[in-house]
C-alpha cells in the first residue's frame, strides 16, 4: 500500500512536470514534444504497465484493507470520533473512491483518445506532431469540464495530504527530528500537486 | 451536579443489548468517574435491579481494568488518563453523558460494559516474552545498555493494556498496543535474540483474531492513557519488514544459561 502509493506520488509530480508545460507560452510546442515523448519512449512505455500495476495495486488493497476494518467493528459507537485525530486520514477510502471515479472519465477524456483516437497533427520544426494540446484546452474551454476537474483535484489534494507521511510511517520510518518534516513535506505535497494542477483548466479557462 | 447518563446495558454476551437513560442527582464535581457509578449502582440496586458491571480494579490508573467510552473518547475526555483518574469536574451540570463499551470484533462485550480482553493475553502469549530460564536476579549492570535505548523501553513498557488504542481506532486496530510489547523487548538486548520470531508471531496473532489494520490517524497516540508514541508502531513496521526479508530464525535449543 505504501510503495504502491509512493509510486503513484511519483507519478504525479511527473505528469504534473509534462502538464505545466502546456501553460508555456510556444503554441503548445514543449507540451507537445513532452507528450510525444511519453507515447512513444520505450522506457515510458513499459513503465505505463508498472503505473496500472500500481494503481490497481494500490486500490485493491485500499479496498481489501478497508473491508477488514470495517469487519473488526462490527457494532459502531453511538457517539464515535471525537479523539484527536488529522480529519483527512479518516476518510482515505471515501476520497479513493472520489478520486477512482474521476480518473476513469479522465482516461476516457484524454488518454484513450491519444491512444486510440484521431488526434490533429501539427508541424514542430518540420516534424509532424500529434497536437495533445489542442485536446486539452478545447476541453478546458468547457466550464462544466473545468469544474469538475477543479473539484476532483481538491478531492485528490485531501487523499495526498494523509499520504507521503503515512507511507513512511507504514514503512517502518519514523523518527523524532523528521517524522515532523514528512509531516510537512505531505502537507505541501498535496497543496503543490493538487494547487499545480488545479492551476491548469483554470488558467485555460480564463485566457 | 445533576446529569443524565446514556449508558448501554446489554444482559450477558449472547443477548442483544440496548442503551437506558439514567438521572443521577447532587453527584460532588470532586467524586472520580467511577464513584459516580457506585452512586448510580446504589440507586439501582435500591430500585431492586441489575447495577450496571463495568471493569475496575486499582483506581489509580495504573492496572488497566477500567474501559469506558465516554462521549465518543475511550477513557473519556481527558487526556492520558484512565476512566478512574477522569474527575466530574469535567463535565458540565445538566450534561448528557454517552457510555459504552469498547467495540471491536475481538472485544466481546461480556455485559453491560465489559468487554473480553482475552485477545490481548492471546497475542501476549504468541511472543510477548523472553524464554530464558532465569536464575536468580543478574547484576544490575552485567549487560551495558544505552540510558536512551533503556528509557524508549520503558516508555513502551508502560503500556497497561487498556485496550483504549484499540477502542479509539476508527479501524479497531491493535498496532499500538502490540508495538509497545514487540518494542519494550526489541529495545534491549535481552529481547533482541528472539526479536524476528516474536514480532512475526504476534503480529500473525493479532491478525488471526481479526483486529483491523493500522491507517495511522493517530487516535490511538492521543487516546493513550500512558502516552504511548506511534513511533513504536514504526518500530514493529521496521522490525517486521527485516524478519520478512530475511533475519536468521531462532532455533531453540535445549538448556538455558
Amino acid at each position: 500500500m505504501a510503495l504502491a502509493g509512493l509510486f503513484l506520488i511519483s507519478f504525479l509530480v511527473v505528469h504534473l512536470g509534462i502538464n505545466l508545460l502546456i501553460l508555456k507560452d510556444d503554441g503548445r510546442e514543449s507540451f507537445n514534444i513532452a507528450a510525444h515523448f511519453m507515447v512513444t519512449n520505450p522506457l515510458i512505455q513499459s513503465m505505463q504497465w508498472v503505473l496500472f500495476g500500481g494503481f490497481i495495486l494500490h486500490i485493491l488493497l485500499g479496498i481489501v484493507l478497508q473491508i477488514q476494518n470495517w469487519l473488526a467493528r462490527p457494532q459502531r459507537y453511538k457517539v464515535e470520533g471525537y479523539s484527536h485525530t488529522s480529519f483527512f486520514s479518516k476518510y482515505m477510502i471515501h476520497t479513493g473512491a472520489i478520486i477512482f471515479a474521476f480518473l476513469i472519465i479522465h482516461l476516457i477524456n484524454f488518454f484513450f483518445k491519444a491512444k486510440f483516437g484521431e488526434i490533429p497533427h501539427i508541424m514542430i520544426n518540420g516534424e509532424s506532431y500529434e497536437d495533445m494540446g489542442i485536446l486539452v484546452i478545447e476541453k478546458f474551454k468547457e466550464l462544466p469540464y473545468v469544474l469538475m476537474y477543479v473539484v476532483w483535484l481538491l478531492f485528490l489534494g485531501f487523499h495526498l495530504d494523509h499520504a507521503f507521511h503515512s507511507a513512511l510511517q507504514s514503512l517502518g520510518l519514523n523518527h523524532s527530528k523528521y517524522t515532523p518534516v514528512a509531516f510537512g513535506l505531505s502537507r505541501a505535497l498535496a497543496i503543490l500537486i493538487a494547487g499545480g494542477f488545479i492551476l491548469i483548466p483554470v488558467l485555460i479557462y480564463i485566457s | 451536579m445533576n446529569l443524565t447518563l446514556k449508558i448501554w446495558r446489554q444482559k450477558n454476551a449472547t443477548s442483544k443489548g440496548k442503551f437506558v437513560t439514567y438521572k443521577v442527582n447532587d453527584i460532588s464535581p470532586n467524586s472520580s468517574f467511577l464513584e459516580m457509578m457506585d452512586i448510580l449502582n446504589e440507586s439501582i440496586v435500591l430500585k431492586g435491579e441489575d447495577p450496571v458491571a463495568f471493569d475496575h480494579d486499582c483506581r489509580e490508573g495504573i492496572c488497566g481494568a477500567c474501559s469506558m467510552y465516554i462521549n465518543g473518547r475511550p477513557h473519556g475526555p481527558d487526556k492520558a488518563i484512565t476512566t478512574c483518574q477522569l474527575h466530574m469536574r469535567r463535565f458540565k451540570d445538566g450534561e448528557t453523558i454517552v457510555i459504552e463499551p469498547w467495540r471491536a470484533r475481538p472485544f466481546p462485550v461480556l455485559k453491560d460494559l465489559i468487554v473480553d480482553r482475552t485477545s490481548f493475553d492471546k497475542i501476549i502469549q504468541a511472543g510477548g516474552y523472553i524464554s530464558i530460564n532465569t536464575g536468580g536476579i543478574p547484576d544490575a549492570n552485567a549487560i551495558p545498555i544505552p540510558k536512551t535505548d533503556a528509557d524508549l523501553s520503558m516508555d513502551a513498557a508502560s503500556c497497561i493494556g487498556c485496550g483504549a488504542c484499540v477502542a479509539a481506532c476508527k479501524n479497531a486496530s491493535a498496532m499500538l498496543f502490540v508495538s509497545a510489547k514487540v518494542s519494550q523487548f526489541a529495545l534491549l538486548p535481552q529481547g533482541k535474540i528472539e526479536a524476528a520470531e516474536r514480532v512475526h508471531n504476534m503480529v500473525a496473532e493479532m491478525d488471526r483474531l481479526g483486529f483491523g489494520n493500522c491507517t495511522n490517524t493517530g487516535a490511538c497516540e492521543a487516546e493513550c492513557p500512558k502516552e504511548i508514541s506511534i513511533s513504536n508502531i514504526a518500530r514493529m513496521n521496521r522490525e517486521f519488514l527485516c524478519s520478512k526479508i530475511g533475519a536468521p530464525k531462532v532455533k531453540e535449543e535445549s538448556g538455558g544459561f
